[in-house]
């Protein structure tokens, strides 16, 4: 028997060769799109500059220099080098502003999709677990949220709860919800009837511990490309909403919340306007192109041989 | 111990397909009306051709679904799972082992939990000795310790064989449902695990249900042979009665298609196309 | 002259943990109106060597031979416009899933009928005609209501004689089947095996067979060639391979088969391999 063994594994070895450790085969496969590369990158310093932004700004995001109202950064003319962004229409340093305001960014996107996860992986599980009246009922209620325009959505919400950061943050992860609960019910579907969940039904697993422990882990691939997709979605929702009045108010260094308060001054001071505006574009950039760089890496069916 | 391990009276299955929107629903019989009777440590084999119901009929006898009609008997005691739902001691009598390999283990569990899993659902064993048992299992299908922390990707088809057996015998099952488990296999392998389970038979004490549409396969390891067709077991008998003098026409044509290795069928085709 | 040949063909992959050789320096030969059998368990490049024949390998692979010549025309200098006009006209491959080979969005009749337009450039009338023709060739009843048939609506053996209709549909000199019967049932299988070796017979097709099941190779071949992993282990015409194996490999294969069980247990490869290894050492 051993012997009969010992030529299975050897017999296994070589097609295969030494199976490559996953995080290995993962990053072989993340790092041959190098536009994910550079998101990374880019995301990681983002993430460093939210979290040293104490240590980071020359000064305190909420300070006014009454004598410096306006300054144009430090390569205009009239610029001055402690304020090397310029500053806002009262006189806040910008630079200072915009490294908080990554705080704020990161912090919304990352609970707006730790709520619509956790949410939309329970509905999906559900409904894909079940189908029957319970699909029907969970499905239909999620048809009925996409069907709006999601910031028209999003807008309605913060409205009937009140403007503020969090109703913005618990609005948007509404609006993006039904996505995951999508996600989730058609990779339940599909992982349902293989042979190794009726196998964990056999060995005696309730409905329970098919879905979350046996079912569960072998969807999630999809579910993390969503997430990050859905990270930045978050932050430019909650960007509009604050640009909108709706989300974060005044003088929170929000990113969306700077852009509004600076409208009315975009053609003689454009920088209030100009560098919060692409923040947002350099955030949303990096993560979309890690979402992309995750989706080659984990989806099985892009995968080169 | 006296008596049948399985008994099957007239199990009917039948599916109830939907109409939709264009179309009308109807009613598949899967299985009409099938009997048989298993002893004790004997193999069940049921062979036939795609479509013709003995994988519905494996997942009734396993437990899986419940019969539309008929009676089920696991040690002599009548079982109606839609009626009394499946108790853990039940669910400890009868396991399965699938055809595919690589779809029948879940690719996110290592082997020690697929192996502990069982236990830790029916039984109140503790963590350590759940781990002492999966390892002896290991061995006795013979595969290492070593092997306990590694997930499926890691083995061959033939060894994921292995593991699906130890899988289905760490509740120490009397009945062993057998679906096409070697199918899928290169033909080294599938002798290794056909021994294999003969090995575990004689160990255990096993009743097997072998499923399977490979008549070469069943003849070495079937002690009563069950032909099914279109849903109907069409011929049932001691395995030499069904090889040696088929009454049925299907299994007649089945054995004449099964493809003939021995020298003499060789020389025959060869003097059929020199005379052609 | 031999209608193919191939000499030290090596194919091998790139991965993620370096190339990976399928195949290592293969020869064979097959002349017109033979069988040949190309017989191994998986792993062992039955299929890969024959893909690089046709060139229908991914780009990770690399391919080099000797020689490779079909028909006195020599494979490996020609570019790959000129080759595909070969491969498809006078090489044609079936291979082992006959659902998953025919297009699911359009029509059997279509999908005859483009393989006529492209390689012989008949017009309507002619290749429905034609079309018709092979279809009853291949056994297939009311052939002219079953052009309009979609891949779905008929059965795995009735779509695999589609996809042969299709492969002869341009009279090929060389058929490769790859694993033609697996995926069906022994009846049909028996079905499949008999129209292929009708259609050799009468088209005087060189045919090769690639398969893992002896009892196929029993019932279809001329000559065996058996490789194990990677290499070939033996050659023979297929009565000398069944009556006397010479290599201990296809000796394991041979008594692993079911049918051959002496007593209770079945010899294993690796039993076999062993005991042939500690043979040798004593010797």
């Amino acid at each position: 028997m051993a012997d009969e063994s010992a030529a299975d594994a050897t017999a296994a070895e070589v097609p295969t060769g030494t199976p490559p450790h996953a995080l290995a085969e993962f990053w072989y496969y993340f790092s041959v799109n190098k536009g994910a590369v550079a998101g990374l990158v880019v995301f990681s310093l983002l993430v460093l500059v939210a979290i040293f932004a104490p240590f980071l700004a020359p000064h305190s995001p909420y300070e006014q220099f009454r004598d410096a109202l306006l300054t144009p950064p430090v390569w205009q003319e009239g610029g001055r080098p402690e304020f090397i962004l310029g500053t806002d229409p009262v006189g806040r340093d910008m630079l200072s502003r915009l490294i908080f305001g990554a705080r704020y960014s990161l912090f919304i996107g990352l609970v707006v999709v730790v709520f619509a996860l956790v949410s939309g992986i329970i509905l999906g599980v559900l409904a894909g677990y079940f189908r029957g009246w319970v699909d029907t009922a969970i499905m239909r209620v999620m048809d009925v949220i996409l069907a709006f325009p999601s910031l028209l959505l999003a807008l309605v919400l913060v409205a009937i709860l009140g403007p503020g950061l969090f109703n913005a943050m618990l609005a948007i992860a509404l609006v993006l919800q039904p996505h995951f609960a999508r996600l989730t019910r058609a990779a339940v579907m599909s992982e349902k009837n293989r042979e190794y969940v009726v196998s964990a039904k056999v060995a005696g697993a309730g409905h329970l511990r098919l879905m979350m422990i046996t079912i569960l882990p072998n969807c999630v691939a999809p579910l993390i490309v969503q997430a990050t997709l859905s990270f930045s979605n978050a932050i430019l929702e909650a960007a509009a909403l604050g640009f909108l009045g709706m989300g974060a108010q005044p003088p929170t260094p929000e990113w969306g919340t700077m852009l509004a308060s600076a409208r009315e001054f975009i053609l003689r001071a454009p920088w209030v306007v100009t560098f919060p505006g692409l923040a947002i574009l350099i955030t949303v950039l990096s993560i979309n192109l890690i979402g992309d760089g995750l989706r080659d890496a984990l989806d099985p069916k892009l995968k080169r041989s | 111990m006296t008596g049948p391990v399985l008994e099957g009276r007239d199990i009917k299955r039948d599916y109830h397909v939907p109409g939709g929107l264009f179309g009308k629903a109807r009613t598949v019989h899967a299985v009409k009306g099938v009997s048989f009777k298993v002893d004790k440590g004997k193999t069940l084999a049921i062979v036939g051709e795609s479509g013709c119901g003995k994988s519905t009929l494996a997942r009734i006898i396993t437990l899986i679904d419940a019969a539309t009609a008929g009676e089920l008997l696991i040690d002599g005691n009548k079982v109606d799972i839609a009626r009394d739902g499946l108790t853990p001691e039940l669910r400890r009598k009868v396991q399965i082992v699938f055809q595919n390999p690589y779809g029948s283990l879940n690719p996110r569990q290592k082997i020690g939990d697929v192996l502990g899993e069982p236990l830790l659902i029916n039984t109140a064993i503790p963590a350590a000795e759940r781990r002492d048992l999966a390892m002896q299992m290991l061995k006795k299908v013979g595969l290492e310790e070593k092997h306990y922390n590694r997930y499926p990707h890691m083995f061959s088809g033939g060894q994921r064989q292995r593991i699906a057996i130890a899988r289905a015998l760490m509740l120490r099952p009397s009945l062993l449902v057998l679906d096409e488990p070697v199918s899928a296999l290169d033909l080294s392998v599938q002798a290794q695990v056909l021994n294999l389970l003969a090995d575990l038979q004689d160990e255990f004490e096993l009743t097997y249900v072998f499923i399977s549409h490979d008549l070469s396969v069943v003849r070495y390891i079937a002690d009563e042979v069950m032909v099914m067709y279109f849903g109907e077991a069409v011929e049932y008998g001691p395995r030499d009665t069904v090889f040696g003098n088929p009454q049925h026409a299907y299994t007649k044509t089945l054995l004449a298609a099964t493809p003939r290795a021995d020298v003499e069928s060789i020389r025959a085709r060869i003097a059929r196309k020199r005379a052609a | 002259m031999p209608l193919l040949t191939v000499r030290n063909l090596t194919v091998s992959f790139d991965t993620l943990t370096g190339p990976f050789l399928a195949v290592k320096g293969i020869d064979l030969s097959i002349e017109e109106r033979e069988v040949l059998a190309i017989v191994g368990e998986s792993g062992s490049g039955k299929s890969v060597s024959m893909l690089a024949v046709m060139g229908l390998l991914p780009p990770t692979a690399t391919v080099s031979a000797d020689e490779m010549s079909f028909n006195g025309t020599d494979l490996l200098a020609l570019d790959a416009a000129a080759r595909r006009r070969i491969v498809g006209k006078d090489i044609a491959m079936i291979f082992q899933e006959p659902m998953a080979s025919l297009n699911p969005c359009f029509t059997v009749g279509f999908q005859i009928e483009e393989v006529l337009r492209v390689h012989l450039g008949l017009d309507r009338a002619q290749r429905r005609a034609r079309a018709i023709e092979l279809l009853t060739l291949v056994g297939i009843p009311e052939p002219a209501e079953r052009l309009g048939s979609y891949p779905h609506q008929m059965s795995g053996g009735q779509c695999q004689r589609v996809m042969i209709a299709i492969a002869i549909a341009c009279k090929p000199k060389l058929l490769i089947a790859d694993e033609p019967t697996t995926a069906l049932d022994v009846t049909i299988q028996k079905q499949i095996l008999d129209l292929l070796m009708r259609l050799q017979a009468e088209n005087g097709m060189g045919l090769i067979m690639i398969t893992h099941n002896m009892g196929v190779v029993a019932e279809t071949a001329d000559r065996v060639i058996v490789q194990y992993k990677g290499r070939k282990v033996e050659e023979a015409d297929v009565l000398s391979l069944f009556e006397a194996p010479k290599s201990a490999y296809t000796r394991a294969l041979l008594s692993a088969l079911p049918e051959n069980a002496v007593g209770d247990r079945l010899p294993t490869i690796s039993d076999f391999m062993l005991k042939e290894a500690a043979a040798e050492t004593l010797r």
